[in-house]
């Protein structure tokens, strides 16, 4: 038997008055992984998350984490977890020292030697004062009070929000360092799909509250195709394409993103008697977008306006 | 290790296919020998900044084409250089190339005949510096 899985929500569903922010969210997280959990700014990503921490209640639907219920996690399940998010709350006055000693009075796998490794990769000397730090460098302190306890099960909300390009390679490094240990597990949400690419086995992909893909991340690339149509004369309009995520219309061309491309795709497209037709593979970023772009058919914005010469 | 492996994200190639594609090719062009070491999973994901089982993946293709094998305790060794794509295979995944060297030629004002003196001067210039290598079986 396999493993039960880390996280696991059930018809987890949550409103905001009328407005649905999460709706019947079934998901699991098998231990292990690294798991991202995308979507676009306000899909319920961050809702989702306060959810499984037990910050807010469901409406409907319940969620499972480390084996209990989320709405009920006590402090040793509590200390198990790490959680990672922009409004870490830090004492300014305290230097990193003392920011360290704060914290591991709470945790009793406190792990001093993860605390000042991940310090010093982000730079920082622990004599500095948290009020004095950079952005990327107090980033760097809350991911070392984040990783020092040692957590079975890391989450992290949109860890790289706001960081340079230096600070973000170094977050991402600190994830693959942390997968050294085949039982710890990391669910982390972002909008960086070149991180996600390095460090990610599984995506989960939320479209206005509701889950759209779940697979792990090759299966996810390997879905999406786009196939370009050559014609001689202007495209003829477009028939009832099976798995359509958006098409192109072009002078002379038809640029068509499918998902579950098969035979009926296939055929389906070869009715139109293109002249020529290239199937391509889609990097993970043009993937995504197809997916939660503005669906069906348009023509390039701006194709009809004349260039003055 | 005799060989560097650039991880170009947002590619439409994913990233354990670049991998093995690059392993391919130092095989190919005598940049890695039979009987070279590779770096092991974790030290290969580490340097790359890349999930282990990326990786791992790639090493396991490559260990089902026979190019690589790993010895526990002592690490993963390129066991053959074999021909590892069928000729058919192998047109498929020249023709691009051919095509952006063509292209790029005319675009320089090459006529046929330079372009094809100078692929001749380079491949006789490439021979005689790998000549050696590429023999190694």
């Amino acid at each position: 038997m396999s493993e039960p899985p880390v996280i696991q929500t059930r018809e987890l569903t949550r409103y905001f008055g009328r407005k649905c922010a999460v709706q019947t969210l079934n998901l699991e997280v098998p231990r292990g992984c690294v798991f991202a959990f995308l979507g676009r700014n306000g899909s319920g990503k961050t809702t989702t998350i306060r959810m499984l921490l037990g910050m807010l209640a469901p409406t409907r639907g319940r969620a499972t984490v480390l084996g209990c219920d989320s709405q009920a996690l006590t402090p040793p399940v509590q200390a198990r977890i790490g959680y990672l998010t922009e409004e870490h709350q830090l004492y300014a006055w305290m230097s990193l020292r003392e920011a360290a000693a704060f914290q591991s009075a709470f945790y009793p796998g406190w792990n001093e030697k993860i605390f000042r490794g991940v310090i010093e990769h982000f730079g920082p000397r622990p004599e500095a004062r948290v009020k004095d730090l950079s952005r990327g460098e107090r980033a760097g302190l809350c991911l070392a009070l984040t990783l020092a306890p040692d957590p079975e099960l890391l989450i992290l909300d949109d860890p790289a929000l706001g960081l340079d390009p230096v600070a973000r390679r170094t977050l991402v490094e600190s994830m693959i360092y942390l997968t050294r240990r085949s039982d710890r597990t990391i669910f982390f949400s972002s909008h960086n799909l070149a991180d996600v690419e390095r460090v990610a086995d599984y995506i989960a992909v939320l479209d206005h509250s509701v889950l759209r893909v779940c697979c792990p991340l090759e299966s996810f690339r390997d879905n999406v195709r786009e196939v370009r149509l050559g014609f001689t004369g202007p495209p003829p309009p477009l028939p009832h394409i099976p798995g359509l995520l958006q098409a192109l219309r072009l002078e002379r061309q038809l640029r068509v993103t499918c998902v579950h491309y098969n035979g009926a795709t296939e055929k389906a497209l070869k009715n139109l008697s293109p002249a020529t037709m290239e199937i391509l593979p889609l990097g993970l970023e043009d993937a995504f977008i197809s997916y939660l772009g503005k669906q069906g058919e348009k023509s390039f914005i701006l194709a009809d306006t004349e260039v003055p010469s | 290790m005799n060989f560097d492996c650039v991880i170009n994200t947002g590619s439409s190639t994913p990233i354990y296919k670049q991998v093995t594609d690059q392993v391919r090719r130092a095989v190919a062009t005598g940049r890695l020998a039979v009987g070279d070491q590779l770096p092991s999973v974790r030290v290969f994901a580490e340097t790359l900044v890349l999930n282990p089982n990326t990786v791992a993946r790639a090493y396991a293709d490559l260990a089902r084409e026979g190019l690589i094998e790993s010895r526990p305790g002592r690490g993963v060794f390129l066991i053959h250089k074999r021909k590892v794509f069928t000729r058919e295979e192998g047109c498929r995944r020249l023709e691009p190339l051919l095509e952006a060297l063509i292209g790029e030629a005319m675009a320089l004002d090459f006529s046929p005949a330079d372009l094809q003196a100078a692929l001749a001067r380079k491949l006789s210039q490439w021979l005689s510096e790998n000549g050696g290598r590429k023999n190694n079986e």
